[in-house]
């Protein structure tokens, strides 16, 4: 009984498994492409470089980067 | 170059040395493989052999069946397997010849992402996320509109151009512009031409870069017009991605900042609410009283709304929008070319229609050589791109030879969404094609005009019946599809009768055309409206020269007078195109591929001019740059002075004027009233002045660019621009899938970064 129910679950549990990671692939993407992962970057390249001053706020961020985006507009293609 | 006595080696595999040594922390890993484990990767080994051959000889079959055998009907499969395959190939062979001989990256030198990294704009991105990324900013409406209009010559003049050109033209462009902008800091391509190309040059790019911005505004303004025009369903479903945008705006202000996907996704639910939403009101009384609107109501609305759109804050309006715009821009093209892979749908359209022999086809007229190859510019080659291509992109490049994979890997998708929309296209039935794209001067916009017109084109196999219009515009739930200009309609139709193959059934019919519509719609705004914000970014810059005041981008008056200007510019000529008796799109359109092949012609010259200056060792492979240079040249030129001297009025703008201008002096109104024969000599003045300028514009920038590449030529090369040499101290494998030894590097950093 229990090797039938292994060679049941093992595969099955492999394709959960493999589920799990691509689910985790599309969501790193997202976040990445999309800019959620934006203030994180920021904040780590802050601590690294600039221990000793407060970041900003994910808020300020935001903002600072809005304000940057109206002062320096981007093209979009056609 | 700075130092002509340093080592040169021919050998290697992009590594070449060609700078003094730059030394990397020694106490971390390689920052590149060692020349001996390149070799190792490229080395033919049977089974890479195997695939190769197997690509090769599906490829040759592919094309075989689109170009040779053009049986009754071919299937849409072998577009999509001609298109892979011979972009896999360009991508190996192609672009590692340009990788190895003519740009030579090297990973031990550091990228500006690494160098001036900031946690803002330099950051050292993924480059998955930066491909993502990069796709997302040059691909728009424009690979979706030209393969459309281009199908009235059959299918295959234009899967050739979008094919063949992307390799040698178009994915060049991209790739060179990155990567020298790259080794620039991500200086700009108007910064670049300045300091290539000297002044004249210089001043040259920018006033065409200035009028291309108004033009391809004006243009991708005039095809929304013209899908939303008496579709009230549309109308609306467009109106509501305005409050939808501002909604997710304030949400990610004050709500929750940074939860992009988050908001992204909620504003996909409501956009779907509006389309299906949209159908409902449109059925009311109330409903399409108010929102069927005339095309040039909708014009002038549009002309309002870009004003407002680009004064207003970024944060308010166009950053929401852009993020759902990459969101469907992904899933659309995910979801198009599954479908089109499920559906196979069978073509009935020829390979080569009796318009691609005579030039005289109703959709643009002029003959194939050169109009194809200026109404398919984005796909094919794209000037615009080289804006995006340097400044945004280059600025975040991690490692330098991710390049050829962004740059080059890039364009070849841009170039397949333009194969899946020419599909889409050619999948519809011949007759309805001309019944939509044929303009309302010819099909009197009514449906027995348009059965009476079609069928007196004398096409083999095309024979339509008034019910087959009126069925169909029954079907995608509009008034009517007759005259239906400027191709997103027309693709809007071939996406919808594609999908509800695969998805959904007839039922489904108005939706995905309705979807469709709002998809591109969505596009065009976001373009419009960045259009305007960077056309005025430009004009400031430039009034800045005389009045410095207009250089401080926070002066609200100068921010207004500035974008005032700019939408005055489109806007003239998108009210021009709405009201032209001739049609609008068939006249106008042309202007807009002339102008985005200029602009490549100027980003191809500055390429041209640095690689003569990188000195001897790169002359040789100066023709992979040269060839689409001369090509592109040869196009704009060659169209230009067919729109300036042609005596045949419906291609030359200035024939057609004299023609009216004689009738209107001789009282003769066989050709229309008094004030229609005014309007097309206003018109093709307006157009044939236009077509003069890019011509001059195009000829100085090739003059200039030949006179400094000859000069660096003689010298041997030339004064080196790039920026100081830094050594990396970071690694990250090349491709989208790293190779064996890169993933084993890659281990060795991991944690380190």
């Amino acid at each position: 009984m229990t090797t039938q129910t292994d060679a049941v679950t093992d595969p099955l549990r492999a394709l959960a498994a493999w589920l799990v990671g691509a689910g985790r692939g599309i969501r790193w993407y997202m976040r990445n492409l999309m800019g959620d992962s934006a203030y994180e970057t920021y904040l780590a390249h802050h601590r690294r470089q600039h221990p000793d001053e407060d970041p900003m706020t994910e808020r300020q961020f935001w903002r600072d980067r809005m304000d940057e985006q109206d002062r320096n507009p981007g093209a979009r293609c056609c | 170059m700075s130092s002509p006595s340093s080592r040169r080696s021919q050998s290697g595999a992009g590594a070449v040395v060609d700078e003094p040594e730059l030394v990397s922390d020694p106490n971390l890993p390689p920052t590149s493989l060692t020349p001996e484990q390149d070799a190792k990767t490229s080395r033919w080994t049977w089974p890479k052999v195997a695939i190769w051959v197997a690509i090769a000889l599906l490829g040759a079959v592919a094309w075989t069946m689109l170009a040779i055998v053009r049986g009754e009907t071919v299937n849409a499969i072998w577009f999509v397997f001609a298109a892979v395959c011979t972009y896999l190939i360009g991508y190996r062979f192609y672009s590692k010849v340009i990788e190895r001989y003519l740009l030579r990256p090297n990973d031990k030198r550091a990228t500006p992402a690494e160098v001036k990294q900031d946690g803002k704009d330099f950051v050292p991105t993924d480059r998955r996320v930066l491909y993502g990324h990069h796709f997302a900013a040059i691909a728009g409406a424009g690979p979706l509109v030209g393969p459309v209009l281009a199908a009235q010559m059959g299918y295959l003049p234009g899967t050739i151009w979008i094919i063949v050109g992307v390799v040698f033209a178009g994915a060049v462009q991209d790739y060179t512009v990155l990567f020298f902008s790259m080794r620039r800091g991500g200086r700009t391509i108007g910064q670049m031409a300045r300091q290539e190309l000297g002044r004249i040059g210089g001043t040259a790019a920018i006033i065409a870069a200035l009028l291309i911005m108004i033009i391809i505004v004006a243009i991708l303004a005039l095809v929304v017009v013209n899908a939303l025009g008496e579709s009230p369903w549309g109308v609306f479903s467009v109106a509501m991605t305005i409050p939808i945008a501002l909604f997710m705006g304030v949400y990610l202000r004050f709500l929750r900042p940074g939860k992009v996907t988050e908001v992204s996704i909620i504003g996909f639910v409501l956009l779907m609410a509006a389309i299906i939403g949209g159908g409902w009101v449109a059925g009311t009384e109330w409903g399409a009283a108010m929102f069927h609107l005339d095309r040039g109501v909708i014009a002038w609305g549009l002309i309002i709304y870009g004003f407002i759109a680009a004064i207003l804050p970024v944060w308010l309006l166009l950053a929401p929008r852009d993020y759902l715009s990459t969101f469907m821009k992904i899933g659309v093209i995910v979801m198009l070319a599954g479908a089109i892979v499920i559906v196979r749908p069978e073509i009935t359209v020829p390979a080569v229609t009796i318009f691609g022999e005579n030039g005289m086809g109703p959709v643009f007229s002029g003959s194939l050589f050169p109009f194809l190859f200026v109404t398919i510019a984005c796909g094919a080659l794209s000037g615009f791109h080289a804006l995006i291509s340097s400044g945004t992109t280059p600025k975040l490049v991690e490692k330098e030879r991710q390049t050829r994979f962004i740059g080059y890997g890039g364009m070849l998708m841009e170039s397949f969404v333009a194969i899946m929309a020419l599909v889409a296209a050619i999948s519809i039935d011949q007759g309805i094609y001309f019944a939509m794209n044929s303009p309302t001067a010819l099909t009197g916009g009514t449906v027995e005009g348009a059965v009476a017109f079609v069928n007196s084109l004398g096409l083999t196999g095309v024979n339509i019946t008034p019910e087959m219009l009126t069925g169909t515009a029954a079907d995608v739930g509009e008034p009517s599809i007759v005259s239906r200009t400027g191709g997103a309609p027309t693709l809007a139709l071939g996406l919808a009768h594609i999908m509800q193959q695969a998805l959904g059934g007839q039922a489904l019919m108005a939706f995905w055309y309705h979807f469709a519509i709002m998809f591109e719609a969505l596009f065009i705004l976001t373009a419009v409206d960045a259009g305007t914000r960077v056309a005025r970014f430009m004009l400031q810059d430039s009034i800045g020269a005389w009045f410095p005041k207009f250089r401080d981008v926070s002066w609200r008056p100068g921010v207004w007078i500035c974008t005032a200007i700019m939408v005055a510019g489109w806007g003239y000529i998108l009210i021009l195109g709405v009201t032209d008796p001739l049609g609008g799109i068939n006249t106008f359109f042309p202007l807009f591929g002339i102008a985005n092949q200029l602009l490549a012609a100027i980003a191809l010259a500055v390429v041209m001019a640095i690689v003569a200056k990188r000195g001897k060792n790169y002359l040789r492979w100066l023709w992979i740059v040269a060839l689409p240079l001369a090509f592109t040249a040869v196009i704009t030129i060659t169209a230009s002075m067919y729109k300036i001297f042609s005596p045949v009025p419906a291609i030359g703008y200035w024939a057609n004027n004299f023609k009216y201008q004689e009738a209107l002096a001789a009282g003769d109104t066989s050709l229309g009233e008094p004030e229609v024969l005014e309007a097309v000599i206003r018109n093709t003045a307006v157009q044939g002045t236009l077509s003069i300028v890019f011509v001059l514009l195009t000829i100085i920038v090739m003059i200039v660019a030949v006179v400094v590449a000859i000069k660096a030529i003689r010298n041997g090369g030339g004064e080196n621009t790039e920026d100081e040499p830094v050594a990396s101290n970071r690694y990250a494998p090349a491709g989208f899938i790293p190779t064996r030894a890169e993933r084993e590097l890659e281990k060795d950093w991991e944690g380190r970064l």
